[in-house]
């Protein structure tokens, strides 16, 4: 991982809900255009850190963190920061499918309109491009001003890709974004990542080993709000350096 | 094991069922009979209202004002003062809470603060009418020298339905998800342009319903209005906010018990109260109306 380019690098990150602690001087580096995995059992703090990279966690009252998160060399806790900005760069496709009560194609040119795109050539032209990045084209061109409810589970999520991709973010960041879908609706996402990765950075919170094992090109796992181990995803699953790790990934726990 | 405690399901002891089974009726039977109840006294209301209203009410009733001591001719000016002071009330009280709204539910640190705030919010909707109404007259009427006027008795109102307003409008943004104020942030989009975009749209409805019921409550009452700004008797309808006005519910109040003949004027009285329940009726329609006309455009 040394002589790759480095998208993200978090150093001593410290992270409270409260007087709850619940990532402990977690540092890690997460390479560009590679697709990074997040694994550990419930409550290990992996979906808390990957919230930390676009500062969702800023919503929740009473979070406070330490230490420092640097996107391209900038830290992103920096007091100058705008959180909206980073954001933009930083996309996020949720556990849930969260499309909004909106059209199809409302909900792709939703970003792009907020940030001040009217030209309506311009827009369908970002429309078009983002749902077929998320592979959803073919299957929604002939119905887009239908309402976005009405589409099945894994087409939700592949739009809701398609809206985070709508806003030209370099990172992408997915929590969970399979664990409410069918197996076929999951095989499509993850085939969908492994295009993705191409242009963006990838990272990945999931539940399901086999998924970071097919998928992910670094996996770090976590326990407990430490983080155990980060390395390929070749080391973690066939020569885990910690205990700790071959305990969780041969089922021992977790 | 656990199994085995637990109650089998084929049970031949019937009488088992059945006491179950009863004890279900009589629950239902009870709720029933509430509703019923409630039915019942509305139908009877309105029965008693239209039968004894409805003769008086003509096209000269409705547009002409009262005539010979108020025994003859209409309400016109009531009916206006009415609706110029319900809509003074709504340009008040709607926009402050819906605001303050927004502002306790989307951007106020949650916390023992805003819990104060909103038990206060609550306890001014229960506080006695007549309360607003000696507050308006100290506050607007003499203290902002709006002398008895449409302004003064519709900003008295409209501090009345503030309660309401402010509380439906809350309900009515909680019960949007958070994960369309999420959804919408992780795209770098503003917090205000978030709510605007992605949250108010689906309140509006019920902020809306919310309102309208707070502004037909403000239309039917008399309190407020009585030292604020309603009128005794006045035969033009308003030029200004600065007018005094006739209201509906005032001028029923005049003709049910300050008329030196309350026996002959008793037609005038209930044709009054069924105009005034009409448009009450009309305002919780159109609530009603926008709340199904927003639904089914999700």
């Amino acid at each position: 991982m040394e002589n790759l380019e480095k998208k993200i690098i978090v150093n001593d990150l410290d992270f409270y809900y409260g007087d709850f602690q619940a990532l402990e001087n977690i540092s890690l580096e997460v390479p560009v255009n590679k697709v990074t995995a997040f694994i550990g059992p419930s409550g290990c703090g992996k979906s808390t850190f990957l919230r930390t990279l676009n500062r969702m966690n800023d919503l929740i009252a009473g979070t406070k963190v330490d230490g420092e998160v640097l996107i391209d060399s900038e830290n992103i806790y920096h007091e100058c920061v705008d959180v909206v900005n980073l954001r933009k760069r930083i996309g996020m496709v949720f556990q849930d499918p969260n499309p909004f009560p909106k059209s199809i194609y409302e909900n792709v040119a939703y970003g792009p309109k907020a940030h001040g795109i009217k030209d309506k050539d311009k827009l369908d032209q970002i429309v078009e491009k983002s749902l077929r990045q998320a592979a959803l084209w073919d299957e929604v061109k002939d119905r887009l001003d239908k309402s976005a409810m009405g589409i099945s589970g894994g087409q939700q999520q592949r739009l809701c890709i398609a809206r985070a991709l709508s806003v030209n973010p370099d990172v992408l960041l997915m929590d969970e974004p399979t664990s409410a879908l069918d197996p076929i609706a999951t095989a499509k996402i993850e085939d969908l990542i492994e295009d993705l990765k191409k242009e963006y950075t990838i990272v990945i919170v999931t539940h399901s080993m086999q998924q970071a094992a097919r998928i992910s090109d670094y996996t770090a796992f976590f326990l407990m709000g430490d983080l155990i181990e980060h390395s390929l995803t070749q080391n973690i699953f066939e020569k885990p350096e910690n205990k700790k790790t071959e305990d969780y990934i041969t089922g021992r726990f977790g | 094991m656990k199994k085995a405690k637990e109650k089998s399901l084929v049970n031949c002891n019937l009488n088992s069922h059945k006491s179950a089974d009863i004890k279900q009726r009589i629950g239902f039977g009870i709720l029933r009979i509430s509703v019923l109840i409630i039915l019942v006294l509305l139908a009877v209301i309105i029965y008693d209202i239209i039968s004894k209203g409805i003769g008086v009410i003509s096209w000269e009733f409705l547009s002409q004002p009262p005539r010979r001591g108020m025994t003859e001719g209409g309400i016109w000016p009531a009916i206006i003062g009415t609706v110029f002071v319900t809509m003074m009330t709504a340009v008040f009280a709607v926009p402050v809470g819906v605001f303050a709204a927004i502002y306790l539910n989307e951007y106020a640190k949650q916390g023992k603060r805003t819990r104060i705030i909103r038990m206060a919010i609550r306890n001014l909707a229960g506080v006695p009418s007549v309360v607003y109404g000696l507050f308006g007259v100290a506050l607007f009427v003499r203290r902002f020298a709006f002398g008895t006027s449409i302004l003064s008795a519709g900003l008295t109102l409209g501090l009345m339905t503030l309660p309401v307003t402010i509380t439906a409008s809350e309900e009515a943004l909680k019960a949007v998800p958070n994960s369309y104020r999420h959804g919408a942030l992780a795209l770098g989009v503003s917090k205000w342009h978030s709510i605007k975009t992605n949250v108010l749209p689906h309140a509006i409805s019920g902020i809306m319903t919310g309102a309208i019921l707070g502004l037909s409550r403000a239309a039917g009452e008399t309190a407020p209005i009585l030292f604020t700004g309603a009128a005794y008797s006045l035969p033009r309808i308003p030029s200004s906010l600065s007018s005094q006005f006739m209201a509906l519910p005032y001028h029923l109040y005049i003709m049910s018990t300050q008329h030196s003949n309350i026996e002959m004027v008793r037609p005038i009285a209930y044709g009054t109260a069924l105009v005034l329940i009409s448009l009450v009726l009309i305002m919780n329609l159109g609530a009603i109306f926008i709340r199904s006309k927003f639904r089914n455009k999700h």
